[in-house]
């Protein structure tokens, strides 16, 4: 009780202070002879200056490792936003969202990387002054050592030795406690970079110029096919002269022209009823399953009124995957039957 | 005196400045006795301004010990704890 309360009132400052002293007194106590104490002391000084130094060096090792990481996300994250650009004005909505999604990604570990850089910066430049300020004390511990061991008896030097001892420990025990903060952090930053490298090479915030970019495989496998097209519609334009039959039945473009040219074949003598739901298997390569619901639902009343509505509401009904792919795939379609 | 800031080194302050420093060294025990964080943050930051605005910095090549320890400014709670057990912390 009395002993909390004197604690109490002694407040942080002084404990921490007595915490210090106490440790200090203790080492002291294991000397047998004073000055031995002054030659061990400065030997741990001199220890523990080149581990301070080999702090700041592990701290920068880190922190440069950081910096190039930091590098190759911010490229990725402008990569990604290249690409997002490249999808959408190719029309490929879906792998816009997919690389603003990897780049959302990208930078937020950009930035928990950031703010734990300049906490690193700034333990490297705590250290740095932390491995100075004991540079200094030690150099003057050992012209303080020089003198007692040179002017006092071994009796007379106690007092004396005790002061510098006391003086350089505190030092010490403050430039210790640094390093370990150091480690500490250096220890955290390593964990995060290490799981960031994972996360990369992973390919979730997409790999810089490495094999698994999805992402550009798709945008470049589209420019190829739109080269590919190009060609295409080239050689279909020398044929015109030759063959205008042959490139009505294959105009990937010409949907109505090749529906209507297919119509004629698939069904001869059809009714108009039923051509409203052929059209309909026409539009995509889903159309046979969706037909036989088609033809026998209310659909059917409608279309004897008039085609057009028809097929306005035929297509959605029996078609609701209706989209480009399924245009495209007309033309074969055509050439199978 | 003497008040050493952890990490920030040593400050000669004059002894007519411990009376303000000893009031809010109290606010600062008594947030970590109450284990309130948010209080112990802010006694801390107040405390160590203190330091630094009434005190000036003691050239390194002096060896002298420290008559108050303060806690280094991102100190969490629970390290100050420690410090004051004697356990852990303080290395060697």
């Amino acid at each position: 009780m009395y002993m909390k309360g004197t604690a109490a009132r002694m407040g942080v400052m002084k404990r921490v202070s007595l915490v210090f002293k106490a440790k200090a007194n203790r080492a002291l106590d294991k000397m047998e002879d004073p000055r031995e104490t002054l030659d061990y002391s400065y030997q741990r000084q001199l220890e523990l200056l080149t581990k301070v130094r080999r702090g700041v060096a592990d701290v920068a090792t880190s922190r440069k490792r950081v910096e190039l990481q930091m590098n190759q996300l911010q490229q990725q994250a402008n990569k990604l936003q290249d690409q997002a650009r490249k999808a959408l004005s190719m029309g490929r909505e879906d792998l816009a969202r997919e690389a603003l999604t990897r780049k959302a990604s990208a930078q937020s570990q950009l930035d928990e990387l950031q703010t734990q850089y300049a906490q690193l910066q700034a333990e490297e430049e705590k250290l740095t002054v932390a491995s100075q300020r004991l540079q200094a004390k030690v150099d003057a511990f050992r012209t303080r050592k020089e003198t007692i061991k040179a002017t006092y008896t071994a009796a007379e030097a106690q007092t004396r030795i005790n002061e510098a001892f006391s003086g350089i420990s505190e030092e010490m025990g403050d430039v210790g406690m640094a390093i370990q903060r150091a480690e500490d952090k250096t220890a955290q930053m390593q964990a995060r970079a290490g799981a960031i490298d994972e996360l990369m090479a992973s390919g979730a915030l997409d790999d810089v110029g490495g094999r698994r970019d999805d992402i550009q495989s798709e945008l470049d496998m589209m420019s190829a096919n739109s080269d590919v097209e190009r060609e295409l519609a080239m050689l279909k334009g020398e044929l015109t002269a030759g063959a205008p039959k042959q490139l009505e039945g294959s105009a990937p473009n010409g949907a109505g022209q090749g529906a209507q040219g297919y119509q004629a074949p698939q069904q001869n003598q059809a009714s108009q009823q039923d051509q409203a739901p052929q059209q309909d298997q026409q539009q995509g390569p889903y159309a046979p399953q969706y037909s036989p619901p088609s033809q026998t639902e209310p659909v059917q009343p409608p279309q004897q009124n008039q085609q057009n509505q028809q097929n306005q509401q035929a297509q959605p009904a029996g078609l609701p995957v209706a989209d480009l792919p399924g245009l495209a795939d007309e033309p074969q379609d055509g050439d199978r039957s | 005196m003497i008040v050493r800031i952890l990490g920030g080194g040593q400050f000669r302050v004059d002894d007519s400045a411990g009376a303000e420093l000893n009031r809010m060294d109290s606010d600062l025990e008594a947030a970590v006795e109450r284990g309130d964080e948010a209080a112990f943050s802010d006694a801390l930051t107040r405390l160590l301004a203190q330091v630094r605005a009434q005190g000036s910095p003691l050239p390194p090549d002096i060896l002298e010990s420290s008559d108050l320890i303060l806690p280094h400014e991102d100190s969490s709670m629970d390290e100050v704890r420690k410090l004051l057990t004697d356990e852990g912390l303080i290395p060697g």
